[in-house]
């Protein structure tokens, strides 16, 4: 008899969580309901979640299946899928708050330190799943590198800032390989002339495209196999920007490099291909030329027309 | 129908009202300057002006004969019983060979200070080539002289109300014209316990108490608390736990320190069992009331470190621990350290809580460890403030002028400290 009761309740409990989450899924989807025809056109609603244009690539590297991000009852991203190829430059573009660097700090874990950040969906690198039980966040953050918004040299020497790495991985067996690594991390970084001989000055010293050159170094140093770039140009000049575009073109040789970027004209510059988010939802994705010559969705054109954004 | 202000009119009707109060406010803000410095000016005029004295004392010139029979008769000499006090009593009747009787000559061996007597088994005990021979010395004189001398005691008062009779006023100023009485450094204020007699009553005692207290105080206080603010800040998992142990915290920073002496007395002497008076117990009680202070300055001090310079660690692979060892610590510390510093300095100059421990006894001989009797330099105010004595006035400004100027040194090694150590980024 007892038993019986309780079952019941378990039961009855059960269907009020199922209730719950269909009424939390459906506030989401009212939400973007309420803000979508504000800027767009309607019909575009039978579209959501649909990305246009070609989410897979040959020799995919990275690959992201349906992934949703929440900051606790905000859907930050929705239902995004993604594959990005080795030795690729992908540019995400899109409005502010669309989500973009959220995708991005997915890449590499970064939303961990987020304790209301949940992550659902599929990443995997080189095939290894990156929210797996088995893997460990700092070796994968030591795969995949990460250059910031705001160049954030640490306040140590310049020397020290790009061996910082290398040393906390221990990559290198000695002093000589160590000063070999920074050299040459430096010398790629386009650095290495400028501040040869101020290696013990502190790197905060340096000017602001130094400093976003030496994080640059400071990353590529660990030998990564992916980098990801939250907007680094953002808080340097146009002759600051031009260097490290042409850095990120060497550095397609060797790196999968996703860059994150508010200014069409770099993502047109830089990328082999683009991405484009909206609210949460990936919108478009196509080759470079494709999004900007003839993008096949309103929203995209509306964006990269200057109509929103 | 008025015609309409324009914006710029408006504006400049207003801006007369504006620059007023900007000036009241000023002025407001400077009296209130200029009020605590007045006071803290006249209270630093009257602490050196009371107790600046107590840094020298009288002292009397003596020809001692170290006299065979007075201080090892037949021949044997026992430092323990042998009567140094009647080599200074012969010197003195030297000195003044008219004196002569009972009463008058009790009075002349009342110009000199016990201590005359300590100091004669002091150089015998040294060098006991001395017996026999003839040395001058200096010792120091009684109290009662050495407020004469230093102007306290008016000799124009009726001789029932003064301390010093007209004979005594007599030899003094004999002494003084002979050149057997000045005053020099008094050493003694420095090397010596507490005491009964002024002129002997050193501070020695309580700087060691304290800082046996303060060596326990920070070597528990500060890792246990710096330990304690990186773990809430970087580590514990936000929750209602972790809520209600910060407002514990905080309210621990502003719990009477008084009550952390029951705490100790209760603890650590009742149930633990450590002898009271020790500086264990205090820099037990005292780590305890520094410890929410040094948490909540860590804490501010961590939460000041930049999270870029997290995130950039995070983001080259840097684990958790190694980004707080590597980067969070060496930023924080000089604030941490600013927070331990004033945590001391509280702690120093803490009297309530050691009065519950006991730690507020007569103590003469100065502690040589944590275990030893001791008591505290506020402790040792307290005490001086209540003796009767004259004498004991001028000390207690004197150990005030002492316990202050290490306030200051250590505030001012905390603003080195922050200064040298602070980095830019």
């Amino acid at each position: 008899m007892t038993m019986a009761r309780m079952t019941d309740v378990n039961v009855t409990d059960n269907q009020n969580v199922s209730n719950d989450e269909v009424e939390t899924a459906g506030a989401d989807v009212r939400r973007v309901a309420i803000e979508l025809p504000s800027i767009s056109v309607a019909g575009q609603l039978t579209e959501l979640g649909k990305t246009v244009g070609e989410v897979r690539c040959e020799n995919p590297y990275v690959v992201a299946e349906n992934v949703d991000v929440y900051y606790g009852d905000n859907h930050a991203i929705q239902n995004v899928t993604l594959e990005i190829s080795k030795n690729e430059v992908i540019a995400l573009i899109g409005p502010s708050g669309c989500g973009k660097s959220t995708f991005l700090r997915c890449l590499n874990r970064m939303n961990d330190s987020i304790e209301t950040a949940r992550v659902t969906g599929n990443i995997s690198l080189g095939g290894q799943d990156i929210y797996g039980k088995d893997l460990d966040p700092v070796a994968l953050r030591a795969r995949v590198g990460m250059v910031f918004q705001k160049p954030n040299p640490f306040p140590k020497s310049i020397y020290d800032n790009v061996a910082y790495g290398p040393r906390i991985h221990g990559l290198a067996n000695d002093r000589a390989e160590l000063d070999e690594i920074v050299h040459s991390s430096l010398e790629r970084a386009g650095l290495l002339k400028e501040v040869k001989d101020r290696l013990e000055e502190p790197g905060t010293g340096l000017s602001g495209g130094q400093q976003q050159r030496l994080c640059i170094a400071r990353t590529i140093a660990v030998n990564p196999e992916v980098i990801l770039m939250d907007e680094p140009c953002s808080a340097l000049d146009p002759i600051a920007t031009a260097r490290i575009e042409d850095l990120m073109d060497e550095l397609s040789e060797d790196y999968s490099i996703v860059i994150v970027t508010h200014s069409m004209q770099q993502a047109a510059r830089v990328s082999k291909r683009v991405a484009y988010f909206h609210l949460g939802l990936l919108v478009e994705v196509d080759e470079t030329d494709r999004i900007f010559t003839n993008p096949q969705h309103k929203l995209t054109e509306d964006y990269i027309t200057g109509r929103i954004g | 129908m008025t015609r309409k202000l324009t914006t710029r009119e408006k504006l400049e009707a207003g801006l007369k009202r504006r620059r007023r109060k900007e000036l009241a406010f000023q002025l407001t803000g400077m009296l209130a300057t200029t009020v605590g410095i007045v006071f803290l000016g006249v209270f630093f005029a009257d602490l050196l002006g009371k107790g600046s004295s107590a840094f020298v004392q009288t002292f009397v010139k003596l020809d001692v004969e170290f006299t065979e029979d007075v201080i090892a008769p037949g021949g044997e000499l026992d430092l323990a019983f042998a009567d140094f006090d009647g080599l200074v009593r012969d010197a003195l009747r030297a000195e003044f060979p008219a004196v002569s009787g009972r009463s008058e000559r009790r009075e002349l061996y009342k110009l000199v200070s016990i201590a005359a007597g300590y100091q004669m088994r002091d150089m015998i005990a040294a060098d006991s080539d001395l017996l026999g021979l003839t040395e001058t010395i200096w010792v120091p004189a009684s109290s009662t002289v050495d407020m004469f001398v230093k102007g306290n005691i008016d000799p124009t008062l009726d001789e029932a109300l003064r301390p010093l009779s007209d004979a005594q006023l007599a030899w003094i100023s004999h002494l003084q014209n002979s050149g057997r009485l000045e005053t020099q450094f008094n050493s003694a204020l420095f090397s010596n316990g507490d005491s009964r007699e002024p002129e002997l009553a050193g501070i020695k005692g309580a700087l060691m108490g304290s800082f046996y207290m303060l060596i326990i105080t920070i070597a528990l206080a500060f890792p246990i608390g710096v330990a304690a603010a990186i773990y809430l800040e970087e580590f514990a998992p936000r929750s209602r736990w972790s809520d209600l142990i910060e407002v514990n915290i905080n309210n621990l920073a502003a719990v009477p320190s008084i009550v952390f002496g029951l705490l100790g007395l209760a603890v650590f002497i009742n149930w633990v069992g450590i002898p009271r008076s020790a500086p264990l117990v205090g820099g037990l009680v005292l780590s305890l009331l520094t410890l929410p202070v040094i948490i909540i300055a860590s804490r501010a001090a961590i939460k000041s470190v930049p999270p870029s310079i997290r995130e950039a660690a995070l983001g080259l692979g840097a684990s958790e621990m190694q980004v707080v060892f590597h980067h969070v610590m060496p930023l924080a510390l000089p604030g941490m350290l600013t927070g331990a510093i004033i945590g001391m300095s509280r702690a120093l100059g803490e009297s309530a809580p050691l009065l519950m421990i006991g730690m507020v006894a007569f103590i003469v001989d100065v502690p040589g460890g944590f275990s030893d009797p001791a008591t505290a330099l506020p402790v040792q105010i307290y005490l001086w403030a209540d003796s009767p004595e004259r004498a004991f006035a001028e000390r207690t400004s004197a150990a005030i002028i002492v316990l202050l100027a290490f306030l200051l040194l250590m505030n001012l090694a905390a603003v080195i400290l922050r200064k040298r150590m602070e980095r830019k980024w």
